[in-house]
């Protein structure tokens, strides 16, 4: 691929996340295998930022998949009714939760660097 | 040896005079540059008008930068206000004298020649040959100011003109000498009387190449053969070659008789671009070459410049600019500054003259590098360069670009050329040209943003009220500009203070054109200032000076007109004085003032229009009788505007504007103009939207039986407009019979064949339908007539109107006469002109549309054969009306014609293949489906699978789709066994061929893929698995329609096979592969569903290298888009990665009953 190419690729890119929300990109794992291989051996202060940095945007991924998975079980019914009688409490009260939920479904997310 | 009485023989024989002086001509004509010619109509000051060329005439200033700390008080706002103010006063004085002269010389107190002081003398005579080598030079700009301006700008000339001066001439002798030499009066080589050093070194004259900067013809003149001093062959010769040349002695050297100016000074202008040099730069040995080249001594010119490299070409006039960097120097010697000067100039000259791949990185460098050069150094290069008179489209494109890419890096450092880039700038945003206008307005519009408000105000105000016209309408452009990049509300409150400026009429004038300029530029986005952009301007219609106020009615009407169909409310103030004004107002005045009526009345409630209109029509029906063009124009399109809105009755229309509107307009001589013909048009159709059919053309019909034709024209276009817009049920008896017989007889009337009389015939009777029955029988024995007419064109009219006609001949159920038109035609299918012979094949075609192929006269049997020859002419227009008619044919009556005939027009359709036209294409491809259906497929296909073998890519493309649509009407299994048996073929075009074919059979059989994939997947493993990147390519098509085809229906077995095939393909980089690639991936998730997808794609999510993932993220972010819902429960589960507060288990999931 040429330079003007790849150019015109992220700018589409750029313009797909805009729009949609949960699409992903291959820097969502940046330096992903150089971590895994330190962190068998030693954690220098930097690799420990790194993974960080690392768990950050992969936790972003995640998220998406937790957001998407809560969306659709309010989306379906059946999954609703399901899990409220499951839970022993009303579809309207898991739809509330599961709602409620999707602000942060796995919890606040992780910090980005260590300073 | 010869008797002494007969002629003297020649001793040799040489080749006759003729022939000599025909070789000597060859000769010549080999030196001859074909290309001079086009060369100065490129250029763009040659194509110009005068107005548009007196951009050349302005002087740039230094704008100080005020936020600068410390700033320098030099060439800052108040100098300029100050040069702006001589500049007036010096206009002023100079029309005083001209004043003065025209009177003395009108009265004949002005003794030709030795009566005058000798300057004031010398500076006529420079002048008046100065405007003779401008004339000389453009000549075409002659005729240029004739050139119609459009009305709503002011004659430049006029408002040159001294504002109580009563006479406003138009091109008058005083107003032209006022136009071209009046900047020149300073100039070293005009007056010596005067001081030498007029020029402060404020004045700056950088807009101005140095060489030429005295004598700004001199480019031109070099460039016109003939008159080229300059050149080498015909430069005067020297005193000192003289005194070579002659003896010393013997004669006496004449003094030239006093008062003796040559008509083209030449050792004046040779000296000027030799020596004046000087001012540029040292003349050394080193550039003479390049002295040399300039003056055009050196016919060559180089393509290759030290540290440029390569040159598309290089003009005479480069040479000038760039001698500095022509030549070889020691770069150790240069200083810092000189250095960088040089670099700029190897870069422009690249970004200029240079091939596009080296301007392209010459222009990002120059950008690169913006901050670092500064302002000042590329400024001063590139200005200059953009005012050179040769200067071309393609070069000023290239250097505006460069200003923009160069401003947006420089940003508040450009704050001290703001002027003198405006000046360079603005010229653009008057151009003809829509895209350098485009241009213009970028470049300002960043200018704007990077100076900021307050600079670009005091940058430009002095230029308000410049004494030249041009400047202002320039600038009141460039204002309209800054007020959309800022916003208008940070501009209002400067142009307020501007439309009531109390010291010059021309500073209100300039306010009132930014506004209109804003309503122009910005559209409907002025709604939200619509009423501070009326207040700002209204009081000018009241103001004393006649210019101020038809330019406020400009103003309003722009405005209006912008702001349609709201903001009435912001009017209320100007109505009153508007409708007033056009009782005062007579003339331009007049005009502007109704033109601005005409676009507020569309934006009124209907109750106030109609009252409005009312008021204004007793003017306007005064005005019918002008004689003046521009108002009666205007009277047209006010008198529009009024029809079209609610509030107009239509009582009120027939009773009193009618009766005087087709009085005044509806004469022969309107007919003769295009402008006023086309107005008068439109009008009168809008009135018909109001007060009926039956009265407009009850009036007008009686014209076409008029004895002018354009007339008849005008009336049957309008007939036409009108019947097509509001029907014919509103036309009675009586007047039916007058229509159509003025239509007959018009049509017959015509000596010129118009379209506009086919369309009017044709609208008229397809309005009256089944009413036009008694009448068809003339009508129809006037085609007949005509049909056998000598003249080509007339034929092929008589043609096109039976196409027109059949619809409803064939709704009267006169099919005698069709069958009859029917026979004649067929009779004229000999016909040798191609238009004709395409209008009568068409007629045919439309006669055997709606007769029917059975009841067909001549019949289809008779019919084809004749067509088969046909079919072998060229002609565009001749083929497509055969395939249309033959595909018809072959539709709905291929029973009726011989199976052997069908094959023979197979062949004759592969042809059509290779037609031009998409039309004719498609219309084969489509002949070929219903041949097959009507034959059967095997003869048919056998034709198509041997044309895949031809060379013409286009020829196999079709013949592909051609096979794919006899699968499609024939039933695949006739057509895929054959098309697998073909692919076995060794041939590379003929696989692909097929490849291509299957594809398309996939594509339009659909669903019924199902019973056919199994069959194909050995041959899409064998091509999926080619070498071949097109056979991948394709192959990926076909499993993407096959996919898409079978989705859901049950062969998930086969399609997770050819997925396995394709998925090692998603690497391929080569745009149309990955495009097939991934298409066929897509196709997949449809038919796999995104679990199956999902699964490969996490294999590569997190894969180490970049490469890879980014490809699999792709595929992530299709599969994301297309089914984000169907792939949560396929998510893996990753509850082992949860740490601390961040849990990432999918509890939800996990809950069962």
């Amino acid at each position: 691929m040429s330079s003007e190419l790849r150019y015109t690729a992220n700018t589409q890119l750029e313009h797909l996340h805009a729009r949609y929300t949960g699409t992903g990109h291959a820097d969502l794992t940046k330096n992903y295998s150089r971590i895994f291989g330190f962190a068998c051996n030693h954690l220098s202060s930097s690799a420990i930022a790194e993974v960080l940095t690392v768990k950050t945007l992969r936790s972003e991924w995640l998220t998406h998949q937790h957001r998407d998975t809560l969306s659709s079980i309010v989306g379906h019914p059946t999954l609703t009714s399901f899990l409220a009688i499951a839970d022993g409490v009303s579809i309207a009260r898991v739809k509330y939760d599961m709602t409620q939920k999707m602000l942060q479904p796995c919890g606040p997310p992780p910090k980005k660097d260590d300073d | 040896m010869s008797p002494p009485g007969s002629p003297r023989l020649i001793d040799s024989y040489t080749a006759p005079k003729e022939i000599l002086q025909e070789f000597a001509d060859l000769a010549e004509e080999e030196n001859v540059d074909p290309f001079a010619e086009t060369a100065k109509t490129r250029q763009i000051a040659a194509r110009q008008s005068d107005y548009h060329n007196r951009r050349f005439d302005r002087v740039a200033v230094d704008s100080a930068d005020a936020f600068q700390e410390g700033g320098s008080d030099e060439g800052g706002y108040k100098d300029a206000m100050r040069l702006a103010r001589l500049e007036q006063e010096e206009a002023r004085v100079r029309r005083a004298i001209e004043e003065k002269e025209r009177q003395e010389r009108e009265e004949g107190k002005m003794k030709m020649d030795l009566d005058k002081t000798p300057p004031a003398a010398e500076i006529q005579d420079v002048e008046m040959e100065l405007a003779a080598t401008k004339e000389f030079a453009t000549p075409r700009e002659q005729s240029g100011t004739k050139r119609k301006r459009r009305w709503d700008v002011p004659e430049p000339s006029d408002e040159n003109a001294d504002p109580n001066k009563v006479d406003t001439g138009e091109w008058s002798k005083e107003a032209l000498e006022a136009a071209a030499p009046k900047k020149r009066r300073s100039r070293w080589d005009a007056t010596p009387a005067e001081t030498p050093g007029t020029e402060t070194p404020k004045r700056s004259r950088w807009d101005q190449i140095p060489v030429v900067q005295d004598t700004p013809m001199v480019p031109i003149i070099m460039n016109t053969p003939g008159l080229s001093q300059d050149d080498k062959h015909n430069r005067y010769l020297t005193d000192e070659e003289l005194d070579a040349i002659l003896p010393a002695t013997g004669y006496v050297i004449v003094t030239p008789p006093p008062g003796y100016a040559p008509m083209v000074q030449p050792r004046k202008l040779q000296s000027s671009s030799v020596t004046e040099v000087g001012g540029f730069y040292i003349q050394e040995s080193s550039d003479a070459a390049a002295v040399a080249a300039a003056a055009g001594l050196a016919p060559e010119l180089p393509t290759e410049i030290p540290g440029v490299g390569n040159l598309a070409f290089f003009k005479p006039e480069d040479a000038q600019y760039f001698a500095k960097i022509m030549k070889e120097e020691d770069e150790t010697e240069l200083s810092v500054e000189e250095m960088k000067e040089r670099k700029i100039m190897r870069l422009l000259l690249k970004i200029k003259n240079g091939t596009p791949p080296v301007r392209k990185t010459a222009l990002r460098q120059i950008t690169d590098k913006a901050r670092e050069f500064g302002a000042g150094p590329l400024f001063d290069k590139i200005l200059p360069l953009l005012m050179e008179r040769t200067l071309e489209d393609q070069e000023r494109h290239l250097l505006v670009k460069v200003i923009d890419r160069v401003l947006y890096k420089l940003d508040d450092l450009v704050r001290p050329y703001v002027h003198k880039i405006l000046v360079v700038i603005e010229p653009l945003l008057i151009d003809e040209d829509y895209y350098a206008r485009v241009e213009g307005r970028e470049i300002i519009s960043n200018l704007s943003k990077a100076a900021g408000l307050a600079h670009m105000i005091s940058t430009m105000r002095p230029d308000i009220d410049h004494a030249d016209e041009y400047v202002r309408n320039t600038t009141a452009r460039a204002f309209s500009v800054v007020a959309s990049a800022l916003g208008i509300p940070s501009l209002l409150p400067f142009l307020k203070a501007v439309c009531r400026s109390k010291k010059s009429w021309q500073a209100r004038h300039t306010g009132i054109r930014i506004v209109q300029q804003i309503a122009i530029m910005m559209g409907c986005a002025v709604l939200p200032h619509l009423r501070n952009l009326v207040d700002c301007i209204a009081h000018g219609l009241s103001d004393e000076q006649q210019k101020v106020r038809t330019m406020t009615a400009l103003g309003l009407a722009a405005l209006a007109e912008a702001a349609a169909p709201y903001g009435i409310e912001s009017f209320d103030n100007v109505l009153k004085p508007l409708w007033l004004g056009i009782r005062l107002h007579r003339g331009k005045g007049l005009a502007a003032f109704l033109k601005a009526i005409g676009f507020i009345i569309p934006l009124m409630d209907p109750e106030y229009a109609s009252y409005y209109t009312k008021e204004v029509t007793v003017i306007l029906i005064r005005e019918f009788q002008t004689s003046d063009e521009e108002m009666k124009k205007i009277v047209l399109k006010v008198v529009k505007q009024c029809a079209a809105t609610e509030g107009v009755t239509p009582a009120y229309i027939k009773h009193d504007i009618l009766p005087d509107f087709f009085k005044s307009f509806w004469v022969r001589r309107m007919a003769l103009d295009r402008r006023n013909y086309r107005q008068v048009v439109e009008t009168t159709v809008e009135l018909a939207q109001k007060a009926g059919v039956s009265e407009i053309v009850g009036r007008i019909v009686n014209e076409l039986k008029d004895e002018a034709e354009p007339y008849r024209k005008m009336v049957m276009e309008t007939i036409t407009k009108v019947v097509a817009t509001l029907g014919a049920s509103d036309i009675d008896e009586r007047l039916e019979v007058r229509l159509v017989d003025g239509i007959i007889y018009s049509f017959q009337e015509q000596t010129t064949e118009d379209q506009v009389m086919l369309d009017g015939f044709g609208t008229v009777v397809n309005a009256l339908g089944i009413r036009v029955k008694p009448y068809l029988t003339q009508i129809v024995s006037t085609i007949l007539w005509r049909l056998n007419n000598k003249s080509a064109k007339v034929r092929q009219q008589a043609a096109d109107l039976t196409t027109r006609l059949a619809v409803v001949i064939k709704q009267c159920g006169e099919d005698q006469l069709l069958s009859k038109l029917g026979l004649v035609l067929f009779e004229q299918l000999g016909e040798e002109y191609p238009d004709t012979l395409g209008s009568i094949i068409a007629a045919e075609g439309a006669i055997a549309n709606v007769v029917g192929m059975s009841q067909m006269n001549p019949p289809v049997k008779d019919l084809l054969p004749r067509m088969t020859p046909i079919l072998r002419n060229r002609h565009e227009k001749v083929q497509e009306a055969s395939i249309n008619l033959i595909g018809r044919i072959a539709d709905r009556g291929a029973e009726f014609v011989p199976a052997r005939e069908w094959m023979r027009i197979c062949f004759e359709l592969l042809d059509l293949l290779k037609a031009h036209k998409k039309g004719i294409r498609r219309a084969a491809v489509n002949s070929f489906g219903y041949i097959a259906k009507s034959l059967g497929p095997q003869d048919v296909l056998s034709v198509l699978l041997t044309n895949l073998r031809v060379q013409e890519r286009q020829s196999r493309v079709c013949s592909t789709v051609a096979i794919a649509i006899v699968a499609e009407t024939c039933g695949p299994f006739t057509c895929i066994p054959a098309i697998l048996n073909e692919y076995r073929t060794a041939e590379l075009n003929v696989r692909t061929g097929c490849l291509k074919a299957l594809s398309f059979v996939f594509e339009y059989v659909g669903p019924q893929s199902a019973y056919y994939c199994d069959s194909v997947v050995t041959m899409l493993e064998d091509a999926l698995t080619d070498r071949d990147l097109v056979h991948r390519q394709t192959a990926s098509t076909i499993v993407k329609h096959l996919a898409l085809g079978v989705a859901g229906l049950g062969c998930e077995d086969s399609m997770l096979h050819l997925m396995n095939l394709v998925w090692p393909n998603c690497f391929e980089t080569s745009p149309h592969v990955i495009g097939a690639v991934m298409d066929a991936i897509e196709a997949m998730r449809v038919t796999l569903g995104p679990g199956v997808l999902l699964s490969y794609v996490l294999q590569g999510l997190f894969h180490p290298a970049r490469k890879v993932r980014e490809v699999y993220w792709r595929v992530y972010n299709a599969l994301y888009l297309g089914a984000a819902d169907a792939m949560v429960p396929f998510y893996p589960d990753l509850g082992e990665l949860s740490e601390g507060k961040n849990v990432y288990d999918r509890h939800p999931l996990q809950v069962f009953i």
